[in-house]
């Protein structure tokens, strides 16, 4: 499903974020990504989701080769690709609702679909009841559980989450990775970065460390 | 949920853009993106009625002159029945003798018509007018001349030849004077020419002002929206969904500006009516004030809204970048 080969980025201001990255994912596997702070975590997964593009290397993603893929094309690229942010990127002046169908918008799908989707979503985040709210009126857990059913709302195949603990509770962030097991379940693949150790520890996935923008450890199923 | 079997099935479904290219989805789509797009102005009206009125009041300028100079334009053809040359006979060249000059004049192939004017004719109109009456009953005889009104065929009517042939009747025995009457309306109408070439310049410029005023407007509206933007890009949406209601919103911008324009200047044709008609009425003629006719409202309605779009589609083209990864 994910594939990086010999990948380097560089930041003119800052040098290399990453440096010669080499690692595979299959379908339907599930992994974490950790690594101290400034590692490049963030950074990895932006190239996966065509945020930006490699310095050097090969990034292929879902058996397209992310370099050969023309600009037109990135939108249907992304559409492959849930993305959860660090920092939510919701629309803080629309609805919960209008949040989670902005994929299925973009997407072109039709009312009555969007409508039936959305709120298949918002029942697996268990924020149903909160459809009419704004982002603003949310806690901070909740506005991640949106930013959570907007990615998954579009069914992609692949699913990134950037930090979707960050700053929640310990109870909460366990509520979310079981979401996110859930997920996996039905065959979802899914990277999640992270820094909740101790939760990485208590679960059998795979883990990707990096350390300076390298690939410092990849531990199997353990 | 993503569900195992359609998680699969759906990404084909939706990745490549096949399902949009059935031509009345495509439609339905642009005309739900351009209703939306209504919506989403009236949702502002203030800032959007301001931005309709500065169009509105800057494209009424050229339509008002326009309707002007039609005005003009179709009075000026009211007096094309004018005859060129009127020649006032001697004053004592009798009727019979004005008539033989007349049947004279009548052979000449250059003239398309002569009409008599006899003294007791002339005396009769002078006294229809008014106000004579007094001063005409104290006269003995009859002060005023025979005319002969001159009406020359098309191809003779350019103004040197209307000349030569004004010199020509002036040497007549019978002839007092003769005056050219079409002279200063063919000079009117070279003028109304060029007023109406003026109305089309100003339009154009003022046009050019419509594209501006609306492609800042736009500008501002790409700024504003820009985490939007953002994040619609981000969840995969392709540059011309972003770019489509902008380019909407510019086309409503000029539409309704246009429709503003018109119906200025139709106010104050409507508001002109009563004055032009007595005015009209002082001249003892009647004039109808006309204004924007259907084909000259299709002209602002489509014009205006073609800028509108030209200039969202320049700021959308300078501001709108679409996914670009860094
Ligand atoms: N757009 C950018 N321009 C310049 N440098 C950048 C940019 N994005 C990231 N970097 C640098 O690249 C390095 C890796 O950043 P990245 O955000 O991937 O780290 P991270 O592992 O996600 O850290 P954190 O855990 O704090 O989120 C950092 O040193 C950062 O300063
Ligand atoms: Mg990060």
């Amino acid at each position: 499903m994910i594939s990086f080969e010999h990948v380097f980025k560089r930041y003119p201001e800052r040098g290399e974020a990453l440096s010669d990255l080499s690692f595979e994912m299959q379908a339907g596997e599930m992994a974490f990504l950790t690594g101290h702070s400034g590692a490049g975590k963030s950074t990895l997964l932006r190239l996966i989701g065509l945020l930006e593009r490699p310095s050097r290397g090969q990034v292929i993603v879902n058996g397209r080769n992310l370099a050969a893929l023309p600009r037109r094309k990135i939108p249907y690229h992304r559409r492959e690709v849930g993305m959860i942010f660090q920092d939510h990127r919701l629309l803080p002046d629309r609805s919960v609702f209008d949040n989670v169908a902005l994929p299925l918008v973009v997407a072109g799908l039709g009312q009555r679909e969007i409508g039936r989707r959305v709120r298949a979503a918002l029942d697996q985040v268990g924020l149903l009841s909160r459809e009419r709210a704004t982002p603003v009126a949310l806690s901070g857990g909740e506005q991640q559980r949106v930013g959570i059913a907007r990615a998954v709302v579009g069914r992609p195949p692949l699913v990134l989450a950037d930090e979707p603990t960050g700053n929640l509770d310990p109870d909460l962030s366990r509520e979310i990775f079981g979401l996110f097991e859930r997920f996996h379940q039905v065959g979802v693949t899914l990277l999640i970065a992270t820094h909740d150790l101790s939760l990485v520890m208590s679960m059998p996935y795979r883990t990707l460390t990096l350390a300076d923008g390298r690939l410092a450890n990849d531990s199997g199923t353990c | 949920m993503p569900k195992p079997k359609t998680s699969k099935r759906t990404p084909h479904r939706r990745s490549g853009p096949r399902l949009l290219d059935m031509p009345g989805l495509w439609a339905n789509r642009h005309l739900q993106s351009a209703v939306a797009t209504l919506g989403r102005l009236m949702h502002t009206p203030l800032p959007t009625g301001m931005t309709i009125a500065v169009i509105g009041i800057s494209l009424a300028l050229p339509a008002a002159l326009f309707v002007v100079t039609e005005n003009l334009r179709t009075m000026a053809g009211g007096w094309d029945q004018a005859a060129a040359i009127s020649l006032f006979l001697k004053q004592d060249v009798d009727d019979a003798g004005a008539a033989r000059l007349a049947e004279q004049l009548r052979a000449r192939p250059e003239l398309a018509q002569v009409h008599l004017i006899s003294r007791e004719q002339a005396l009769n109109e002078f006294r229809a007018l008014g106000g004579f009456e007094d001063a005409l009953s104290q006269l003995k005889s009859n002060p005023l001349p025979a005319v002969l009104a001159l009406y020359p065929q098309a191809v003779s009517s350019a103004p040197e030849r209307l000349q030569a042939l004004h010199d020509e009747l002036m040497t007549l025995p019978e002839a007092d004077f003769a005056r050219m009457d079409t002279l200063w309306l063919q000079r009117f109408q070279a003028i109304l020419d060029l007023a109406q070439r003026a109305v089309l310049l100003l339009g154009g410029l003022l046009g050019l002002g419509v594209l501006l005023i609306v492609g800042n407007t736009i500008r501002l509206e790409i700024l504003n929206r820009r985490i939007e933007i953002e994040i619609m890009e981000l969840v995969g949406a392709t540059g011309a969904f972003i770019r489509r209601p902008f380019l909407y919103a510019g086309a409503w911008y000029g539409l309704l500006g246009g429709l503003t324009a018109w119906f200025l200047v139709t106010i104050a044709v409507v508001l002109l009516q009563q004055p032009v008609s007595r005015l009209a009425t002082l001249y003892r003629s009647e004039f109808p004030l006309t204004g924007l006719g259907p084909l000259a409202m299709l002209v602002i309605l489509s014009g205006s809204m073609l800028f509108g779009l030209i200039g969202s589609w320049v700021a959308v083209n300078r501001h709108l970048r679409g996914a670009e990864p860094g």
